[in-house]
């Protein structure tokens, strides 16, 4: 469904994305995992067009949408989140999630009725009328998630939906990801939580300083050595493994 | 719908107003009223629903008063012809700078100076050019037939502007319930996050640029056809700007019933203050700046806001 191949971007002399090639199947959920300053979040952007790219395209459902505005791309049905939450303040929650729905509806009450069914879809029902700058974080990623979901995407690119959530909030919004998923959207997850990543998706990428080092079902790529030294620093694998015969 | 009907009973009440009141001088402070509220309401359009601040609405102003009367007295076309005229170049002088500035990004504090630019610009311009009668100005001959948008009576003039402003008001009415209105709010509180989500952030404001630039050049055919003289200052300077920001930041950003409260408002402070300091040229601008100032300050949300505060506060303390 998504075709990623040798995607790169340069800011100054720094390699952000650095010739990431990847493949996103139609139905599947899917991660891209990696430390900070990977590069995760600079790939949605060039994937959902808020970036150009130096070098590399991105092929959707067969179509290039390389450098393709991200409104022109959303339309298409590929739909971001933002990992910094960005709410339309002042705004209702009702409202918000109503930008989304105009997507495809063009009258009010169409779209009104289709935020409110998203709205409950994500367990945001019980705050339609409340103001989205008075939400909860937890409140708010679940806002980004029903924003896009209104538009009915394809394919929905969730940027870290979990990250400061305490471990009781993650639990809630693990089986909403998989309701969406089982709805026939398909989803690739940027995500700093493991517990989320292992419990939700099928296949992950692991990014590391702009480039994708390892990838694999998520039980494997965390015993890959490579990965864990990304995560922990070097020698760190070598020293897991000798605490690991000695205990 | 309620707010249709308070909308629709507001003017209601404006329009028998001439019955009620004789005194031309009350009926004159309340047209000049609804006047400031038409100015404001479609700098609202722009500035209050879509976030983007003009610094120079006296040039769609201008462009308007200088069309009704540039085509009637050079070329002799009729002056309702000319409210269309007026009304279309606005609006198309508005796009076109909105498509030269949104083009290149520009927002916020940039979009505000290249519209005050552009205003100047256009001062300049027709300070020195013969069809617009230059630095003297231009006066259209008095002809007071309905015919030529002229009137004997002032009430006349009254239901005109009355006609013009509920149009505009319902307008902005509709912009709360349609996908144009939703999407050019997103638009204001967040482009990045409305263009993730499928809304093309540039034709929207174009749009609104539209709208914006056709009021206040209908705007500009009243006070041309009203007051049948125009200069270069008149039209194109700062003034028409600053009344037409400054009455929907008092009255309430983005509300419907802002600009009218705001348009009250100032005329109410602008009659007091000329009772206590006189007739002192451009002491009202002062205390007008000191006003918006202390609104920037105390009361971002307008007098319109005071209301909607404590009923939320109310709201919160309930639950």
């Amino acid at each position: 469904m998504l075709e990623i191949s040798n995607l790169s971007i340069a800011f100054g002399g720094l390699k952000a994305v650095d010739a990431v090639s990847m493949s996103v199947p139609e139905g599947g959920l899917v991660s891209l995992i990696g430390p900070n300053g990977a590069g995760k979040t600079t790939c949605f952007a060039l994937i959902t067009g808020f970036h150009k790219p130096d070098a590399g395209n991105v092929k959707f459902c067969g179509e290039d949408i390389t450098a393709v505005k991200p409104f022109k791309i959303a339309e298409k049905g590929m739909v971001r989140t933002f990992q910094i939450v960005q709410p339309f303040a002042g705004q209702s929650v009702l409202e918000n999630i109503a930008v989304g729905a105009h997507l495809h509806l063009r009258d009010r009450q169409d779209a009104l009725d289709k935020a409110s069914s998203v709205a409950h879809e994500v367990g945001l029902g019980d705050r339609l009328e409340q103001d989205a700058a008075d939400l909860t974080v937890a409140g708010r990623k679940r806002l980004e998630v029903a924003r896009a979901l209104a538009t009915d995407p394809k394919l929905l690119l969730l940027d870290e939906v979990m990250a400061g959530l305490n471990p009781s909030e993650i639990n809630e919004v693990i089986p909403v990801i998989n309701a969406i998923r089982d709805g026939g959207v398909t989803i690739l997850l940027i995500e700093h939580v493991m517990q989320a990543v292992m419990q939700l998706s099928e296949h992950t990428w692991v990014l590391n300083q702009g480039r994708l080092i390892a990838d694999g079902p998520p039980r494997e790529v965390a015993q890959n050595p490579v990965v864990i030294e990304a995560y922990l620093g070097k020698g760190m694998a070598e020293r897991l493994e000798k605490e690991k015969r000695n205990a | 719908m309620k707010q249709l009907f308070i909308l629709l009973g507001i003017f209601a009440a404006l329009a028998v107003v001439p019955f009620f009141v004789s005194s031309e001088f009350w009926l004159n402070a309340v047209l000049l009223t609804l006047y400031a509220a038409l100015l404001g309401q479609s700098w609202n359009i722009l500035g209050g629903y879509g976030g983007q601040f003009s610094f120079g609405h006296s040039l769609f102003f201008g462009v308007g008063a200088y069309s009704v009367a540039v085509f009637q007295v050079q070329l002799g076309v009729n002056p309702w012809i000319g409210l269309l005229l007026g009304g279309l170049f606005g609006s198309v002088i508005a796009v076109g700078i909105g498509f030269l500035t949104f083009r290149y990004g520009l927002r916020g504090s940039y979009f505000a100076l290249v519209t005050l630019a552009f205003a100047e610009v256009f001062r300049i311009v027709s300070n020195s050019l013969w069809w617009t009668g230059a630095g003297e100005g231009i006066l259209i001959e008095l002809d007071q037939r309905a015919v030529m948008m002229q009137f004997k009576s002032l009430s006349h003039y009254y239901w005109l502007l009355w006609a013009i402003t509920l149009v505009c008001f319902l307008t902005v009415w509709s912009l709360g319930r349609s996908r144009f209105g939703a999407r050019l709010m997103a638009v204001r509180d967040n482009e990045d996050a409305a263009g993730a989500i499928g809304v093309d952030a540039f034709t929207v404001k174009l749009k609104a640029m539209a709208l914006s630039g056709l009021f206040t050049g209908l705007a500009g055919v009243f006070y041309a056809q009203k007051f049948l003289y125009l200069d270069p200052g008149i039209a194109f300077g700062p003034a028409v700007s600053v009344e037409s920001l400054l009455v929907p930041i008092v009255g309430g950003l983005g509300t419907l019933f802002g600009p009218l409260l705001g348009a009250a408002a100032l005329h109410i402070v602008g009659e007091v203050a000329r009772e206590m300091i006189g007739d002192a040229p451009g002491l009202n601008m002062v205390v007008f700046g000191t006003i918006l100032v202390l609104m920037v300050m105390f009361l971002p949300r307008g007098i319109g806001g005071l209301g909607k505060m404590s009923v939320r506060n109310i709201f919160k303390g309930g639950k």
